[in-house]
Protein backbone atom coordinates (compact mmCIF):
# COMPACT_ATOMS: atom_id res chain seq x y z
CA UNK A 1 0.00 0.00 0.00
CA UNK A 2 2.69 2.47 1.06
CA UNK A 3 4.85 1.38 -1.87
CA UNK A 4 1.90 1.90 -4.21
CA UNK A 5 1.27 5.41 -2.91
CA UNK A 6 4.95 6.27 -3.26
CA UNK A 7 4.87 4.98 -6.84
CA UNK A 8 1.79 7.12 -7.49
CA UNK A 9 3.58 10.21 -6.22
CA UNK A 10 6.55 9.31 -8.37
CA UNK A 11 4.35 9.07 -11.49
CA UNK A 12 2.66 12.35 -10.59
CA UNK A 13 6.04 14.04 -10.21
CA UNK A 14 7.20 12.63 -13.54
CA UNK A 15 4.05 13.84 -15.32
CA UNK A 16 4.21 17.28 -13.75
CA UNK A 17 7.88 17.65 -14.57
CA UNK A 18 7.25 16.66 -18.22
CA UNK A 19 4.35 19.09 -18.37
CA UNK A 20 6.24 21.99 -16.81
CA UNK A 21 9.09 21.47 -19.28
CA UNK A 22 6.89 21.70 -22.36
CA UNK A 23 3.78 23.42 -20.89
CA UNK A 24 1.81 22.01 -23.84
CA UNK A 25 -1.43 21.10 -22.10
CA UNK A 26 -1.23 23.91 -19.56
CA UNK A 27 -0.82 26.70 -22.12
CA UNK A 28 -3.48 25.26 -24.42
CA UNK A 29 -5.91 24.80 -21.55
CA UNK A 30 -5.42 28.29 -20.09
CA UNK A 31 -5.78 29.96 -23.49
CA UNK A 32 -8.85 27.88 -24.18
CA UNK A 33 -10.38 28.92 -20.84
CA UNK A 34 -9.76 32.57 -21.72
CA UNK A 35 -11.37 32.14 -25.14
CA UNK A 36 -14.46 30.55 -23.58
CA UNK A 37 -14.63 33.39 -21.03
CA UNK A 38 -14.51 35.88 -23.87
CA UNK A 39 -17.22 34.03 -25.77
CA UNK A 40 -19.51 34.21 -22.73
CA UNK A 41 -19.36 38.00 -22.84
CA UNK A 42 -20.76 37.88 -26.39
CA UNK A 43 -23.28 35.16 -25.65
CA UNK A 44 -25.03 36.87 -22.73
CA UNK A 45 -26.26 40.37 -22.28
CA UNK A 46 -27.32 40.35 -18.67
CA UNK A 47 -27.69 42.74 -15.80
CA UNK A 48 -25.25 42.48 -12.90
CA UNK A 49 -27.63 40.62 -10.57
CA UNK A 50 -28.68 38.20 -13.28
CA UNK A 51 -25.04 37.44 -13.98
CA UNK A 52 -24.48 36.58 -10.33
CA UNK A 53 -27.33 34.07 -10.61
CA UNK A 54 -25.58 32.10 -13.36
CA UNK A 55 -21.99 32.77 -12.30
CA UNK A 56 -21.41 29.34 -10.75
CA UNK A 57 -22.75 27.57 -13.83
CA UNK A 58 -20.55 29.54 -16.22
CA UNK A 59 -17.49 29.09 -14.04
CA UNK A 60 -17.83 25.32 -14.03
CA UNK A 61 -18.46 25.20 -17.77
CA UNK A 62 -15.12 26.92 -18.29
CA UNK A 63 -13.39 24.56 -15.86
CA UNK A 64 -14.93 21.46 -17.44
CA UNK A 65 -14.00 22.46 -21.00
CA UNK A 66 -10.48 23.34 -19.93
CA UNK A 67 -10.29 20.09 -17.96
CA UNK A 68 -11.04 18.02 -21.06
CA UNK A 69 -7.80 19.27 -22.63
CA UNK A 70 -5.81 18.36 -19.52
CA UNK A 71 -7.18 14.87 -18.89
CA UNK A 72 -7.08 14.04 -22.58
CA UNK A 73 -3.29 14.28 -22.51
CA UNK A 74 -2.73 12.16 -19.42
CA UNK A 75 -2.52 8.72 -21.04
CA UNK A 76 -2.02 9.77 -24.67
CA UNK A 77 1.26 11.34 -23.57
CA UNK A 78 2.60 7.82 -22.94
CA UNK A 79 1.68 6.36 -26.34
CA UNK A 80 4.71 7.48 -28.40
CA UNK A 81 7.74 5.18 -27.94
CA UNK A 82 5.45 2.60 -26.25
CA UNK A 83 5.94 4.24 -22.86
CA UNK A 84 2.50 3.07 -21.73
CA UNK A 85 3.40 -0.60 -22.24
CA UNK A 86 6.56 -0.10 -20.21
CA UNK A 87 4.63 1.60 -17.41
CA UNK A 88 2.07 -1.21 -17.35
CA UNK A 89 4.82 -3.84 -17.34
CA UNK A 90 6.67 -2.11 -14.49
CA UNK A 91 6.34 -3.69 -11.02
CA UNK A 92 4.01 -1.02 -9.65
CA UNK A 93 0.29 -1.85 -9.42
CA UNK A 94 -2.09 -0.40 -12.04
CA UNK A 95 -3.87 1.71 -9.43
CA UNK A 96 -0.62 3.50 -8.55
CA UNK A 97 -0.11 4.46 -12.17
CA UNK A 98 -3.69 5.68 -12.36
CA UNK A 99 -3.55 7.56 -9.07
CA UNK A 100 -0.31 9.25 -10.11
CA UNK A 101 -1.87 10.38 -13.37
CA UNK A 102 -4.96 11.66 -11.53
CA UNK A 103 -2.85 13.64 -9.06
CA UNK A 104 -0.85 15.24 -11.90
CA UNK A 105 -3.98 16.17 -13.87
CA UNK A 106 -5.63 17.42 -10.68
CA UNK A 107 -2.74 19.80 -9.94
CA UNK A 108 -2.67 21.05 -13.54
CA UNK A 109 -6.42 21.64 -13.71
CA UNK A 110 -6.34 23.40 -10.36
CA UNK A 111 -3.66 25.75 -11.73
CA UNK A 112 -5.84 26.48 -14.78
CA UNK A 113 -8.80 27.17 -12.48
CA UNK A 114 -6.81 29.46 -10.22
CA UNK A 115 -5.73 31.45 -13.28
CA UNK A 116 -9.19 31.64 -14.85
CA UNK A 117 -11.10 32.49 -11.66
CA UNK A 118 -9.66 36.04 -11.26
CA UNK A 119 -10.03 36.64 -15.01
CA UNK A 120 -13.65 35.50 -14.82
CA UNK A 121 -14.26 37.93 -11.93
CA UNK A 122 -12.43 40.72 -13.70
CA UNK A 123 -14.19 40.36 -17.08
CA UNK A 124 -17.63 40.16 -15.54
CA UNK A 125 -17.27 42.54 -12.65
CA UNK A 126 -17.91 39.88 -10.02
CA UNK A 127 -16.82 40.12 -6.40
CA UNK A 128 -15.47 36.71 -5.48
CA UNK A 129 -12.56 37.43 -3.11
CA UNK A 130 -14.81 37.28 -0.02
CA UNK A 131 -15.70 33.68 -0.89
CA UNK A 132 -12.28 32.54 -2.06
CA UNK A 133 -11.51 29.90 0.55
CA UNK A 134 -14.89 28.11 0.51
CA UNK A 135 -14.82 28.35 -3.30
CA UNK A 136 -11.33 26.87 -3.29
CA UNK A 137 -12.66 23.97 -1.21
CA UNK A 138 -15.42 23.32 -3.75
CA UNK A 139 -12.86 23.58 -6.54
CA UNK A 140 -10.69 20.94 -4.88
CA UNK A 141 -13.62 18.54 -4.40
CA UNK A 142 -15.16 18.96 -7.85
CA UNK A 143 -11.83 19.08 -9.70
CA UNK A 144 -10.93 15.76 -8.13
CA UNK A 145 -14.18 14.30 -9.49
CA UNK A 146 -13.53 15.72 -12.96
CA UNK A 147 -9.97 14.42 -13.11
CA UNK A 148 -10.62 10.99 -11.60
CA UNK A 149 -13.35 10.21 -14.15
CA UNK A 150 -11.54 12.04 -16.96
CA UNK A 151 -8.28 10.15 -16.49
CA UNK A 152 -10.19 6.85 -16.26
CA UNK A 153 -11.86 7.63 -19.58
CA UNK A 154 -8.56 8.79 -21.00
CA UNK A 155 -7.27 5.29 -20.21
CA UNK A 156 -10.38 3.73 -21.75
CA UNK A 157 -10.08 5.75 -24.96
CA UNK A 158 -6.30 5.59 -25.33
CA UNK A 159 -6.52 2.92 -28.02
CA UNK A 160 -9.74 4.17 -29.56
CA UNK A 161 -9.91 5.75 -32.98
CA UNK A 162 -10.99 9.42 -32.80
CA UNK A 163 -10.19 9.42 -29.07
CA UNK A 164 -10.17 13.23 -28.85
CA UNK A 165 -13.79 13.19 -29.99
CA UNK A 166 -14.79 10.21 -27.88
CA UNK A 167 -13.58 11.50 -24.52
CA UNK A 168 -15.99 14.46 -24.15
CA UNK A 169 -18.90 12.38 -25.48
CA UNK A 170 -18.31 9.80 -22.76
CA UNK A 171 -17.12 12.13 -20.02
CA UNK A 172 -19.57 15.05 -19.97
CA UNK A 173 -22.83 13.11 -19.44
CA UNK A 174 -21.18 11.30 -16.54
CA UNK A 175 -20.20 14.59 -14.92
CA UNK A 176 -23.76 15.98 -14.76
CA UNK A 177 -24.44 15.22 -11.06
CA UNK A 178 -21.05 16.55 -10.00
CA UNK A 179 -21.47 19.73 -12.04
CA UNK A 180 -25.05 20.32 -10.84
CA UNK A 181 -23.75 20.21 -7.25
CA UNK A 182 -20.61 22.28 -7.86
CA UNK A 183 -22.44 24.91 -9.93
CA UNK A 184 -25.11 25.48 -7.31
CA UNK A 185 -22.65 25.68 -4.40
CA UNK A 186 -20.43 28.10 -6.35
CA UNK A 187 -23.33 30.37 -7.30
CA UNK A 188 -24.46 30.53 -3.68
CA UNK A 189 -20.90 31.27 -2.50
CA UNK A 190 -20.24 33.99 -5.10
CA UNK A 191 -23.60 35.64 -4.41
CA UNK A 192 -22.87 35.47 -0.68
CA UNK A 193 -26.25 33.89 0.05
CA UNK A 194 -26.69 32.43 3.49
CA UNK A 195 -28.50 29.42 1.91
CA UNK A 196 -27.62 25.98 3.22
CA UNK A 197 -25.72 24.13 0.50
CA UNK A 198 -24.78 21.01 2.41
CA UNK A 199 -27.08 18.84 0.24
CA UNK A 200 -25.41 20.02 -2.96
CA UNK A 201 -21.96 19.60 -1.49
CA UNK A 202 -22.86 16.08 -0.41
CA UNK A 203 -23.50 15.07 -4.02
CA UNK A 204 -20.03 16.27 -5.00
CA UNK A 205 -18.47 14.30 -2.14
CA UNK A 206 -20.50 11.15 -2.88
CA UNK A 207 -19.56 11.42 -6.57
CA UNK A 208 -15.87 11.69 -5.65
CA UNK A 209 -16.05 8.69 -3.32
CA UNK A 210 -17.99 6.44 -5.69
CA UNK A 211 -15.95 7.14 -8.79
CA UNK A 212 -12.57 7.18 -7.06
CA UNK A 213 -13.16 3.74 -5.58
CA UNK A 214 -14.76 2.40 -8.77
CA UNK A 215 -11.95 3.70 -10.98
CA UNK A 216 -9.20 2.45 -8.65
CA UNK A 217 -10.82 -0.98 -8.66
CA UNK A 218 -11.53 -1.16 -12.42
CA UNK A 219 -8.28 0.37 -13.68
CA UNK A 220 -6.61 -3.05 -13.55
CA UNK A 221 -9.14 -4.23 -16.15
CA UNK A 222 -8.76 -1.08 -18.24
CA UNK A 223 -4.95 -1.16 -18.43
CA UNK A 224 -4.16 -4.86 -18.24
CA UNK A 225 -7.41 -6.26 -19.71
CA UNK B 1 -33.18 -23.40 -31.07
CA UNK B 2 -32.58 -19.67 -30.81
CA UNK B 3 -34.34 -19.12 -34.16
CA UNK B 4 -37.42 -20.85 -32.83
CA UNK B 5 -37.34 -18.73 -29.68
CA UNK B 6 -37.18 -15.55 -31.78
CA UNK B 7 -40.22 -16.61 -33.80
CA UNK B 8 -42.20 -17.73 -30.77
CA UNK B 9 -41.48 -14.55 -28.80
CA UNK B 10 -42.09 -12.33 -31.81
CA UNK B 11 -45.36 -13.95 -32.88
CA UNK B 12 -46.67 -14.19 -29.31
CA UNK B 13 -45.74 -10.56 -28.70
CA UNK B 14 -47.43 -9.41 -31.92
CA UNK B 15 -50.67 -11.30 -31.27
CA UNK B 16 -50.88 -10.04 -27.70
CA UNK B 17 -50.05 -6.53 -28.86
CA UNK B 18 -52.89 -6.52 -31.42
CA UNK B 19 -55.30 -7.80 -28.79
CA UNK B 20 -54.08 -5.26 -26.26
CA UNK B 21 -54.23 -2.36 -28.72
CA UNK B 22 -57.81 -3.33 -29.58
CA UNK B 23 -58.56 -3.33 -25.88
CA UNK B 24 -56.92 0.04 -25.32
CA UNK B 25 -58.35 1.93 -28.26
CA UNK B 26 -61.75 0.30 -28.77
CA UNK B 27 -62.91 -1.24 -25.50
CA UNK B 28 -61.54 1.18 -22.88
CA UNK B 29 -63.15 4.61 -22.50
CA UNK B 30 -60.97 7.70 -22.77
CA UNK B 31 -59.32 9.16 -19.70
CA UNK B 32 -61.75 11.59 -18.04
CA UNK B 33 -59.45 14.59 -17.71
CA UNK B 34 -57.00 14.09 -20.59
CA UNK B 35 -59.05 12.44 -23.32
CA UNK B 36 -57.56 10.02 -25.84
CA UNK B 37 -53.97 11.19 -25.32
CA UNK B 38 -54.08 9.76 -21.77
CA UNK B 39 -53.83 6.33 -23.37
CA UNK B 40 -50.23 7.14 -24.23
CA UNK B 41 -49.59 5.75 -20.73
CA UNK B 42 -50.00 2.20 -22.08
CA UNK B 43 -46.93 2.57 -24.28
CA UNK B 44 -44.98 5.23 -22.39
CA UNK B 45 -44.71 3.47 -19.01
CA UNK B 46 -44.10 -0.12 -20.24
CA UNK B 47 -41.41 1.20 -22.64
CA UNK B 48 -39.57 2.83 -19.73
CA UNK B 49 -39.75 -0.29 -17.56
CA UNK B 50 -38.64 -2.52 -20.43
CA UNK B 51 -35.69 -0.20 -21.08
CA UNK B 52 -34.65 -0.30 -17.40
CA UNK B 53 -34.94 -4.08 -17.35
CA UNK B 54 -32.58 -4.41 -20.31
CA UNK B 55 -30.13 -1.81 -18.98
CA UNK B 56 -30.10 -3.98 -15.87
CA UNK B 57 -29.34 -7.07 -17.96
CA UNK B 58 -26.55 -5.16 -19.73
CA UNK B 59 -24.91 -4.09 -16.47
CA UNK B 60 -25.18 -7.61 -15.02
CA UNK B 61 -23.61 -9.08 -18.17
CA UNK B 62 -20.87 -6.45 -18.15
CA UNK B 63 -19.86 -7.38 -14.60
CA UNK B 64 -20.10 -11.06 -15.54
CA UNK B 65 -17.86 -10.46 -18.56
CA UNK B 66 -15.17 -8.79 -16.47
CA UNK B 67 -15.21 -11.75 -14.07
CA UNK B 68 -15.45 -14.64 -16.56
CA UNK B 69 -14.08 -13.09 -19.79
CA UNK B 70 -16.79 -15.02 -21.65
CA UNK B 71 -17.62 -13.13 -24.85
CA UNK B 72 -21.19 -14.34 -24.82
CA UNK B 73 -21.84 -11.92 -21.94
CA UNK B 74 -20.44 -9.05 -23.95
CA UNK B 75 -22.74 -9.90 -26.85
CA UNK B 76 -25.78 -10.01 -24.56
CA UNK B 77 -24.73 -6.68 -22.99
CA UNK B 78 -24.42 -4.82 -26.27
CA UNK B 79 -27.63 -6.31 -27.65
CA UNK B 80 -29.50 -5.34 -24.48
CA UNK B 81 -28.15 -1.79 -24.51
CA UNK B 82 -29.17 -1.30 -28.12
CA UNK B 83 -32.70 -2.53 -27.53
CA UNK B 84 -32.96 -0.57 -24.28
CA UNK B 85 -31.88 2.58 -26.14
CA UNK B 86 -34.72 2.08 -28.63
CA UNK B 87 -37.25 1.72 -25.82
CA UNK B 88 -35.84 4.74 -23.98
CA UNK B 89 -36.32 6.70 -27.19
CA UNK B 90 -39.90 5.42 -27.47
CA UNK B 91 -40.45 6.53 -23.88
CA UNK B 92 -38.96 9.99 -24.52
CA UNK B 93 -40.83 10.56 -27.77
CA UNK B 94 -44.23 9.40 -26.49
CA UNK B 95 -43.71 11.48 -23.35
CA UNK B 96 -42.83 14.48 -25.44
CA UNK B 97 -45.95 14.14 -27.60
CA UNK B 98 -48.08 13.79 -24.45
CA UNK B 99 -46.36 16.83 -22.93
CA UNK B 100 -47.00 18.88 -26.05
CA UNK B 101 -50.74 18.25 -25.79
CA UNK B 102 -51.22 18.33 -22.01
CA UNK B 103 -48.56 20.84 -20.89
CA UNK B 104 -48.32 22.79 -24.14
CA UNK B 105 -44.54 22.26 -24.32
CA UNK B 106 -42.44 19.52 -25.88
CA UNK B 107 -39.82 19.41 -23.18
CA UNK B 108 -39.02 20.65 -19.67
CA UNK B 109 -35.92 20.06 -17.53
CA UNK B 110 -37.86 18.10 -14.96
CA UNK B 111 -36.51 15.36 -12.69
CA UNK B 112 -37.84 12.39 -14.63
CA UNK B 113 -37.32 13.79 -18.09
CA UNK B 114 -33.77 14.84 -17.39
CA UNK B 115 -32.71 11.61 -15.73
CA UNK B 116 -34.21 9.58 -18.56
CA UNK B 117 -32.44 11.74 -21.14
CA UNK B 118 -29.12 11.42 -19.28
CA UNK B 119 -29.58 7.66 -19.17
CA UNK B 120 -30.03 7.75 -22.94
CA UNK B 121 -26.94 9.93 -23.45
CA UNK B 122 -24.72 7.80 -21.19
CA UNK B 123 -25.50 4.61 -23.06
CA UNK B 124 -25.33 6.42 -26.40
CA UNK B 125 -21.66 7.00 -25.57
CA UNK B 126 -21.37 3.24 -24.99
CA UNK B 127 -22.77 2.49 -28.45
CA UNK B 128 -20.66 5.19 -30.09
CA UNK B 129 -17.44 3.93 -28.57
CA UNK B 130 -17.79 0.26 -29.53
CA UNK B 131 -17.14 0.56 -33.26
CA UNK B 132 -14.15 2.82 -32.56
CA UNK B 133 -12.16 0.00 -30.89
CA UNK B 134 -10.75 -2.46 -33.37
CA UNK B 135 -9.54 -5.20 -31.04
CA UNK B 136 -12.35 -7.49 -29.78
CA UNK B 137 -11.12 -8.17 -26.23
CA UNK B 138 -10.32 -4.54 -25.63
CA UNK B 139 -13.68 -3.49 -27.03
CA UNK B 140 -15.50 -5.87 -24.70
CA UNK B 141 -13.54 -4.80 -21.60
CA UNK B 142 -13.91 -1.08 -22.28
CA UNK B 143 -17.62 -1.44 -23.02
CA UNK B 144 -18.16 -3.37 -19.80
CA UNK B 145 -16.36 -0.69 -17.82
CA UNK B 146 -18.37 2.05 -19.48
CA UNK B 147 -21.64 0.26 -18.73
CA UNK B 148 -20.65 -0.03 -15.05
CA UNK B 149 -19.63 3.64 -14.86
CA UNK B 150 -22.92 4.70 -16.44
CA UNK B 151 -24.92 2.53 -14.04
CA UNK B 152 -23.08 4.04 -11.05
CA UNK B 153 -23.90 7.51 -12.33
CA UNK B 154 -27.66 7.12 -12.71
CA UNK B 155 -28.57 7.20 -8.98
CA UNK B 156 -26.38 10.29 -8.61
CA UNK B 157 -28.09 11.98 -11.56
CA UNK B 158 -31.46 11.37 -9.92
CA UNK B 159 -30.14 12.64 -6.58
CA UNK B 160 -28.68 15.78 -8.19
CA UNK B 161 -31.71 16.68 -10.23
CA UNK B 162 -34.00 16.11 -7.30
CA UNK B 163 -32.12 18.95 -5.58
CA UNK B 164 -31.96 21.14 -8.62
CA UNK B 165 -35.63 20.92 -9.40
CA UNK B 166 -37.87 20.04 -6.51
CA UNK B 167 -40.99 21.05 -8.40
CA UNK B 168 -41.95 18.34 -10.84
CA UNK B 169 -44.49 18.54 -13.61
CA UNK B 170 -44.40 14.84 -14.36
CA UNK B 171 -47.53 13.01 -13.17
CA UNK B 172 -47.10 10.93 -10.03
CA UNK B 173 -45.87 7.50 -10.98
CA UNK B 174 -49.07 5.45 -10.89
CA UNK B 175 -47.23 2.19 -10.39
CA UNK B 176 -45.69 3.36 -7.12
CA UNK B 177 -48.85 4.95 -5.75
CA UNK B 178 -51.21 2.29 -7.12
CA UNK B 179 -53.50 5.09 -8.30
CA UNK B 180 -54.46 3.54 -11.62
CA UNK B 181 -58.08 2.60 -12.27
CA UNK B 182 -58.74 -1.19 -11.97
CA UNK B 183 -59.96 -1.34 -15.60
CA UNK B 184 -56.61 0.11 -16.73
CA UNK B 185 -54.49 -2.33 -14.75
CA UNK B 186 -54.75 -5.28 -17.13
CA UNK B 187 -53.95 -3.35 -20.36
CA UNK B 188 -51.00 -1.73 -18.58
CA UNK B 189 -49.68 -5.08 -17.42
CA UNK B 190 -50.28 -6.56 -20.88
CA UNK B 191 -48.48 -3.58 -22.44
CA UNK B 192 -45.49 -4.37 -20.27
CA UNK B 193 -45.58 -8.11 -21.13
CA UNK B 194 -45.94 -7.38 -24.84
CA UNK B 195 -43.00 -4.99 -24.93
CA UNK B 196 -40.86 -7.39 -22.88
CA UNK B 197 -41.61 -10.20 -25.37
CA UNK B 198 -40.83 -8.04 -28.38
CA UNK B 199 -37.71 -6.63 -26.73
CA UNK B 200 -36.50 -10.15 -25.90
CA UNK B 201 -37.04 -11.21 -29.53
CA UNK B 202 -35.09 -8.16 -30.71
CA UNK B 203 -32.26 -8.90 -28.28
CA UNK B 204 -32.08 -12.48 -29.59
CA UNK B 205 -31.96 -11.29 -33.21
CA UNK B 206 -29.24 -8.78 -32.36
CA UNK B 207 -27.40 -11.44 -30.36
CA UNK B 208 -27.27 -13.74 -33.38
CA UNK B 209 -25.94 -10.91 -35.48
CA UNK B 210 -23.25 -10.24 -32.88
CA UNK B 211 -22.25 -13.91 -32.73
CA UNK B 212 -21.98 -14.15 -36.53
CA UNK B 213 -20.01 -10.93 -36.58
CA UNK B 214 -17.56 -12.36 -34.07
CA UNK B 215 -17.16 -15.57 -36.11
CA UNK B 216 -16.48 -13.57 -39.28
CA UNK B 217 -13.93 -11.52 -37.38
CA UNK B 218 -12.06 -14.57 -36.14
CA UNK B 219 -12.11 -16.15 -39.64
CA UNK B 220 -10.73 -12.94 -41.08
CA UNK B 221 -7.98 -12.93 -38.48
CA UNK B 222 -7.16 -16.57 -39.27
CA UNK B 223 -6.97 -15.73 -42.96
CA UNK B 224 -4.73 -12.81 -42.16
CA UNK B 225 -2.41 -15.10 -40.18
CA UNK B 226 -2.11 -17.46 -43.12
Amino acid sequence: MKQGLLAALFIARKDLRTEFRTKEALNASISFALVVLMLFSFAFDLGRDEFYDISGGLLWLVFTFAGALIVNRSFIREVPNDCLDVLIASPMPAWSLFLGKVIASFVLLLIVELVSLPVFGLFNNLQWIHAFWPLFGVMILATWGITVTGVAFSAVTVNVRLRELMLPVLHYPLLIPLLVGAMQVSTVLIKGDPTDVFQELRIVIVFDLIFTSLALYLIEFILVG
Amino acid sequence: MRDKAVYILGILGTILMVWNLHNIFVVLPNEAAQGAIGKMLFIHVPAAITAYAFYGVAVYCSVAFLITKNFQYDSVAVSSVEVAQVFTLVNLVTGSIWGHIIWGIWWTWDLRLTSQFMCFMLYLGYLLMRPAIAEATQRAVMSAILAIFAAADIPLVVMAIRLHNVRTQHPAPVLETGGVDPTWQLPLLMGFIVLMLIASALVLVRLRQETVHREIDSLRRELHAI
